[in-house]
């Protein structure tokens, strides 16, 4: 039998999807169980060249390809268990059963799924070079996919997992991941509750929002009007603001940090929530004039130009006949500016002394410290973490688009 | 012909026509008007907190100014009336402490007032003093740094005194006096730049600045155009790993910092060591974020792996990726589809399509994202100073302008870095507006 470049390329990419899925399944098996494994990585390897040379017949098939793939899902975990001795994650099976042959199921879908996916639609003839790319891009394309979710969301998970956990258990065994749900809720979120009740947390959560929100509606409170006479009102230096305003918000943030503290702590502001609430909007006004005026120019100004006829004062036409036109754009501006706002870290840090005034922040660094077990400063990033994700999944079409039409930040 | 044909009726027009007026008329000097004050809350907020503060920071920066010099000299006085009065008649001391509160600072014209409580028989001893009624003004003219004494006036009381209820220290002294302040004064040094030129220190750091600088930018550029090839063919599940990737952006820097610092721990309980050594990938722990180089061998050649930096540009990029990937994402998406299929027609292969194809068409919004993202990490304070805190050669300039103003307390020096930093970034932005295509992105 004549090996051609196409079964080559199969076994290999067999092997790719074999050796990464193991190391893949076989981390999460480990994190999600709390079971202590060693992948066998090589083993994985082999077995998955052979399912990528099993694979390629299939994927020209028409008909009948599902079971076709659910018995090679069957061979692969059987070829695997044999190989491995059956302790397919390098421990014996007996151990987590139930955890295990999950995760050899989904190993062995996994590994199968994914071949047929890179080599669907193969067929033999013109363009070698074309076939090779096709098939050389699908494979990157889902090695991308796999390490880029794994490395977004791995210290995420660690985040959230690590706030339900204690401190004992995790110097014990840093893998384990594992929620024993038979504790209770009580015992469960035991570290947001001791926050909340000891450390202050809700003031925190209280302070940040009351800022980022004050932040908002000073911002567009500036920064409509401002952005209404760029776009639309003619006077020397239209065109030069309109490009420049961005620029301000180059200024590095670290440069204004010490005169600020200087002349803020001599008028008594440094220590005080009006203090950010001075230098928040400074920071967002620009940004939020750049973004809203290229919304105001996209509108058209004949309804404004009606507006004026009947007598409104542009005043008028910006409260009536502009902002219920740019809602979209505001909310994402709105949301835009929150953000910033919530996030903010060096002047909460620099500015605020006393608890009863940090924001969230300026809260959880002061959890950083070793006599603060960790559960409580990953319960504490959480906490800072969820209304801003909670946020900007809800509004996340409005904030794309008028990011991408509009602005940028950094 | 043709041409030369309108520009001659041009001409014509415009001698049978008159030219539209050059001057400015009344309507649209209102509108300049309305347009300048619709404008003028921004450009205050903008001016007293972004454009005063810099130009505040080179004043600073040329000050020997500490960070103790921030609380300014006063006047302290403590007032009691010994031994306490316990019937009409009694004869006892009503007594003041006054000390300058500063032990580098003489405070020049002090004067000090107080209003007495009633009933009180003051007995003045003190030329300096003069009492008008119940009030009390003193003038004691200049208190050196930290001098302090004690005025004791003999004081008879009555029974209003008693009655009243009201006591010496219910009314406080008030003084005024003017105290030398450091950061009006017109005292200026260069030693603050001279410190910081001369410290062996200041290269690596501007070093260090520009490989964080340089490699966060590439790194969030790369993945993040990575991420978008990814998510540029429609799937099930793309708007949800579309969020997701946005997530390390949208996160506050705290909660992520921390996320990785606890992640990458070589300590006990740091996960991804433990992943690392389970995996057999590792003999021991390695310390990401505490060790300042590994010495590598590559091909016979060692040289030092710098590891701490590394990681703090890994932890820039990744923070990062998901803003470039946004704005490449978008922009591919208005790229029509046409061009890719006249070249598949053609045969070119999918990778000459990319090559050819897509990169000239993001080259725009890719350079201006790299000019961006470039002037940002370049700027970037928090990252760093959560994750390593300057240590394990991470020390970029934004992170030496806060060691040197507020963990060694001198705010000069600390401001004399600040200036540096902006210099660079002037440079920077003057290179990138002369050199960046003129591309709308």
């Amino acid at each position: 039998m004549k090996f051609r470049w196409v079964d080559i390329s199969a076994i290999v990419l067999g092997a790719i999807w074999g050796a990464l899925w193991m190391i893949v399944i076989g981390v999460l098996l480990m994190l999600v169980s709390g079971l202590i494994v060693s992948p066998p990585v090589a083993i994985a390897t082999l077995v998955g060249a052979v399912a990528g040379w099993f694979a390629l017949p299939l994927a020209q098939r028409i008909s009948a390809k599902n079971t076709l793939y659910a018995s090679l899902t069957v061979l692969l975990v059987i070829a695997l268990l044999v190989l491995t001795g059956l302790s397919p994650f390098g421990t014996a099976l007996g151990e987590n059963t139930v955890y295990q042959v999950f995760a050899l199921l989904v190993w062995a879908g996994l590994v199968g799924w994914s071949c047929g996916l890179c080599l669907d639609g193969y067929t033999s003839g013109s363009a070698k070079r074309y076939r090779m790319e096709i098939l050389l891009i699908r494979v990157m394309k889902g090695l991308a996919f796999v390490l880029f979710t794994v490395v977004v969301a791995l210290p995420f998970y660690v985040m959230v997992m690590t706030s339900l956990k204690s401190q004992q258990s995790l110097l014990a065994n840093p893998l384990d991941f594992s929620i024993d749900l038979t504790q209770g809720v009580e015992s469960l979120f035991r570290s947001y509750v001791e926050l909340f009740t000891q450390y202050n947390f809700g003031s925190f959560l209280l302070n940040s929002a009351i800022v980022s929100v004050a932040t908002v509606f000073i911002t567009l409170f500036f920064a409509v009007p401002g952005a209404y006479a760029v776009a639309r009102l003619r006077f020397p230096g239209q065109a030069f603001l309109s490009r420049s305003i961005l620029l301000i918000y180059m200024v590095p943030a670290i440069v204004l940090v010490i005169p600020l503290y200087a002349v803020f702590s001599q008028l008594g502001l440094r220590n005080t929530l009006y203090g950010l609430l001075i230098v928040y909007p400074a920071t967002t006004i620009p940004v939020a004039l750049y973004m809203l005026q290229g919304y105001f120019r996209g509108l058209p100004s004949e309804l404004e130009e009606a507006g004026l006829m009947d007598g409104l004062s542009r005043m008028g036409v910006i409260a009536k006949i502009t902002m219920p036109l740019s809602l979209p754009a505001l909310a994402s501006v709105a949301l835009y500016v929150f953000m910033i706002a919530w996030n903010e870290f060096l002047f909460a840090f620099m500015f605020l002394d006393d608890l009863d005034i940090f924001t969230l922040s300026r809260g959880v660094v002061s959890l950083n410290s070793s006599e603060v077990p960790r559960q409580h400063l990953m319960a504490g990033a959480v906490i800072a973490t969820v209304p801003v994700l909670a946020l900007f999944l809800w509004f996340e079409r409005f904030l794309v688009s008028g990011l991408t039409a509009g602005s940028v930040k950094g | 012909m043709a041409r030369f044909r309108a520009i001659r009726h041009i001409a014509m027009t415009a001698t049978n026509h008159p030219l539209p007026p050059t001057h400015t008329g009344a309507l649209a000097k209102r509108e300049q008007r309305l347009a300048y004050s619709l404008l003028l809350p921004t450009f205050m907020v903008v001016f007293g907190i972004v454009l005063i503060p810099l130009l505040a920071n080179f004043w600073i920066s040329f000050k020997p100014v500490q960070l103790g010099d921030l609380r300014p000299a006063t006047m302290l006085a403590n007032e009691q009336l010994r031994p306490r009065p316990k019937a009409a008649g009694d004869e006892v001391i009503l007594r003041y402490r006054v000390r300058n509160s500063s032990q580098k600072d003489p405070i020049k014209a002090v004067t000090m007032r107080d209003l007495l409580p009633p009933g009180l028989d003051v007995t003045l001893n003190d030329e300096r003093c003069s009492l008008e009624g119940r009030a009390l003004f003193c003038d004691f003219g200049t208190m050196d740094a930290g001098q302090r004494f004690n005025l004791e006036f003999p004081t008879m009381v009555h029974q209003a005194y008693l009655d009243s209820g009201e006591r010496p220290r219910d009314v406080k002294a008030t003084f005024t006096g003017s105290a030398r302040n450091v950061l009006t004064s017109g005292e200026f040094t260069l030693d603050n730049f001279r410190k910081v030129f001369s410290s062996d220190e200041f290269w690596t750091v501007l070093k260090v600045s520009l490989y964080y600088t340089i490699f966060g930018t590439l790194g969030a550029l790369v993945l993040g155009l990575f991420a978008a090839q990814i998510l540029n063919t429609a799937f099930k599940g793309r708007n949800l790993l579309r969020g997701l990737f946005l997530f390390p952006y949208v996160a506050p820097v705290i909660a992520v910092a921390f996320a990785w610092v606890l992640l990458l721990d070589a300590g006990p309980g740091g996960t991804f060591n433990a992943m690392l050594m389970q995996m057999g990938a590792t003999d021991g722990p390695i310390n990401f974020l505490g060790q300042r180089a590994v010495p590598v061998t590559l091909f016979g050649l060692t040289f030092d792996f710098p590891m701490a930096l590394t990681t703090v540009i890994a932890f820039e990029a990744w923070r990062y990726f998901p803003l470039s990937f946004l704005f490449i994402l978008a922009r591919m998406q208005s790229i029509s589809t046409d061009m890719y299929e006249a070249a598949e027609m053609d045969g070119a292969t999918p990778l000459q399509q990319f090559w050819y194809l897509s990169l000239p068409q993001l080259l725009g919004i890719l350079s201006v994202l790299f000019l961006l993202r470039f002037i940002w990490t370049f700027n970037k304070f928090d990252d760093i100073f959560l994750l390593t805190g300057g240590a394990a050669g991470t020390r970029t300039l934004t992170v030496d302008v806060y060691e040197q103003a507020f963990a060694v307390s001198n705010l000069g020096a600390g401001a004399a870095v600040a200036v540096v930093v902006f210099f660079v970034l002037l440079i920077f932005a003057l290179i990138f507006f002369k050199f960046s295509p003129q591309d709308d992105g």
